[in-house]
């Protein structure tokens, strides 16, 4: 099993969602984030002041999945978060050792 | 004089409007500061309801409005406790004790402005101790300066009412100037926040501010128009007066940001309201509705750069008391002297209009005065107490977040996440087996 953990603009969530489940997802969870990568932060003003704003708002999406799926959800991923412009996010997958589905006590590719 | 009800409805309703600004306050700089001191922002104005209501039926409105001594302070015990003025004692068309509620609620914003200057770093003892001693020593005593006139509420009154005669409507120079200056004093006294022209304080909570500027506008119909201190024309002037110059500051200030920094900013567009405000106040009586455009406009995008100031000169006035307040304060109280027209209630002209510096001169006093007798004595104040019982929050707690080291509390509980139990070290509101088991019994 893959664990697929991606980071993105928040307001490509709701694109990200509706393509994981177009594909078949049966669930993820979703976190607010704040970080910065080569988009580096932002600067705002307040009252005439300049504040570079160094981490920025992002959402972080994850999804366990069974390792033949794994390619192609960090894929359904890509595809539906890119918008093209600096700031697009991240996607990383790494190997889990063990799930459990917590109410029946499967494990397992039986608790995806 | 006979009470007229009319006269009495407003001013009462007044009252209440300018009350409601505290609060208003309270939102306004509690939306400006970092999430870690919201609480501690917004107690600082609320407290001032507190001590100040209390000081004020005291001895606050004696002092302010009782028998002069020399122009400059009011016999604090002539009217001990409201001695002597509740019944059938009349001042104008209102009861004495309408103008007692009226002039209360200046009193109490009065001090509340000045906790701007000197966000997320002051102990709240020392804080609420020097609401008390700065109105008694500062604000009572200029409040009978400008407001107390002869044969009004006592026979002789304050010295910029009465010999100077300086227009100051409704409290350029007693409540903006004053505690402008007041506020530059403090934060000279207990010196830069940690991390101040380093880190960013970005404020944590804009929607805050603009409801607080919403409701300041609001209550400021009352302070404005209310202290016509009765239903007339002079009130519905004021007041029409109030909307043009608050207006146009508003779009004095975004043109400034739109064209220095590219962007209109909420915070700046809820700044320029007050900036408007502050600078229309002295000055609503006395000027056409087009000399109020003109003077919002010069006040808005005047603070618009005034803010600025305290990173040039390396002054922390956290919240810009300074940069709005005292700066619109001065614009607004020498501005009459430019702008007052002889067509507006005040009846004088100012220079623009033809009537020489007679006016402008008697402004620049009145507002020089208040000045430097409170900046002086407020930096006095501020370091006694200082030395004393120590005004200063220590670095760890300032750091840590001033609503948890002096209030135990925190603002936001966002996500329910603060798993915790009952202590048992304040008593009464502890839960114990013996409640548990009643609520058990009784349900």
């Amino acid at each position: 099993m893959k664990l697929v953990t991606a980071i993105i603009k928040p307001h490509q969530l709701d694109e990200v969602k509706e393509a994981l489940e177009a594909y078949g997802i049966s669930g993820m969870t979703v976190s607010e984030a704040s970080g910065y990568g080569r988009q580096r932060g932002h600067s705002e003003v307040y009252r005439g002041a300049e504040y570079t704003v160094d981490f920025v708002p992002k959402v972080r999406v994850e999804v366990l999945v069974d390792d033949i799926d794994a390619g192609s959800v960090a894929d359904v991923i890509l595809k539906s978060a890119q918008t093209g412009r600096i700031g697009d996010g991240k996607i990383w997958t790494v190997p889990v050792e063990d799930v459990v589905r917590v109410r029946t006590g499967e494990r397992g590719v039986d608790a995806l | 004089m006979e009470i007229n009800t009319g006269d009495t409805a407003w001013v009462l309703a007044s009252a209440a409007l300018v009350l409601f600004m505290t609060p208003g306050l309270a939102l306004f700089y509690g939306g400006m500061v970092r999430s870690k001191s919201v609480l501690n922002m917004m107690m600082m104005s609320f407290i001032a309801l507190g001590t100040i209501s209390v000081s004020w039926v005291l001895w606050g409105y004696s002092e302010a409005f009782g028998e002069s001594w020399n122009g400059l302070i009011g016999n604090p015990f002539q009217h001990f406790g409201l001695d002597g003025l509740l019944g059938e004692r009349v001042f104008g068309t209102i009861p004495a004790a309408a103008f007692v509620a009226f002039q209360s609620v200046f009193a109490i914003i009065a001090v509340a402005l000045v906790s701007g200057a000197i966000a997320d770093r002051a102990k709240f003892t020392a804080w609420t101790v020097f609401t008390v001693v700065w109105a008694t020593i500062v604000y009572f005593p200029v409040a009978h300066w400008v407001f107390a006139f002869d044969g009004f509420a006592a026979d002789k009154g304050g010295w910029i009412a009465n010999q100077l005669k300086a227009i100051d409507f409704a409290g350029g120079t007693a409540i903006h100037i004053n505690a402008g200056a007041a506020g530059l004093a403090l934060a000279f006294v207990l010196g830069k926040r940690v991390g101040f022209g380093k880190d960013p304080m970005r404020p944590h909570n804009l929607t805050l501010v603009m409801i607080g500027a919403g409701i300041l506008w609001f209550g400021w119909f009352g302070f404005n128009a209310g202290s016509a201190l009765g239903a007339n024309g002079t009130a519905a002037v004021a007041w029409v007066n109030t909307l043009a110059a608050t207006g146009a500051a508003m779009l004095g200030w975004l043109v400034v940001e739109k064209s220095r920094d590219g962007h209109p900013t909420s915070l700046g567009a809820a700044s320029g309201v007050v900036a408007g405000l502050v600078a229309i106040t002295p000055a609503c009586s006395a000027l056409t509705p087009v000399g109020s455009v003109v003077l919002g406009v010069v006040a808005g995008a005047a603070c618009a750069y005034a803010v600025g100031l305290k990173f040039r000169f390396g002054f922390d006035d956290s919240l810009d008391v300074v940069g709005v307040h005292l700066v619109g304060g001065l614009i607004g109280t020498i501005g009459v002297g430019f702008l007052g027209s002889a067509s507006a209630p005040a009846g004088v002209d100012g220079l623009f209009y033809g009537g020489g510096v007679d006016q402008l001169w008697r402004q620049v006093v009145g507002a020089l005065a208040v000045l430097v007798f409170s900046f002086v004595v407020t930096y006095v104040i501020g370091t006694v107490i200082q030395r004393t019982i120590g005004f200063r929050l220590e670095t760890e707690a300032e750091v840590a977040g001033i609503d948890l080291e002096e209030h135990a509390e925190t603002s936001y509980d966002i996500n329910g996440l603060a798993s915790g139990r009952f202590g048992t070290g304040s008593g009464a509101a502890v839960p114990t087996a013996a409640t548990k088991t009643h609520e058990g019994a009784s349900a």
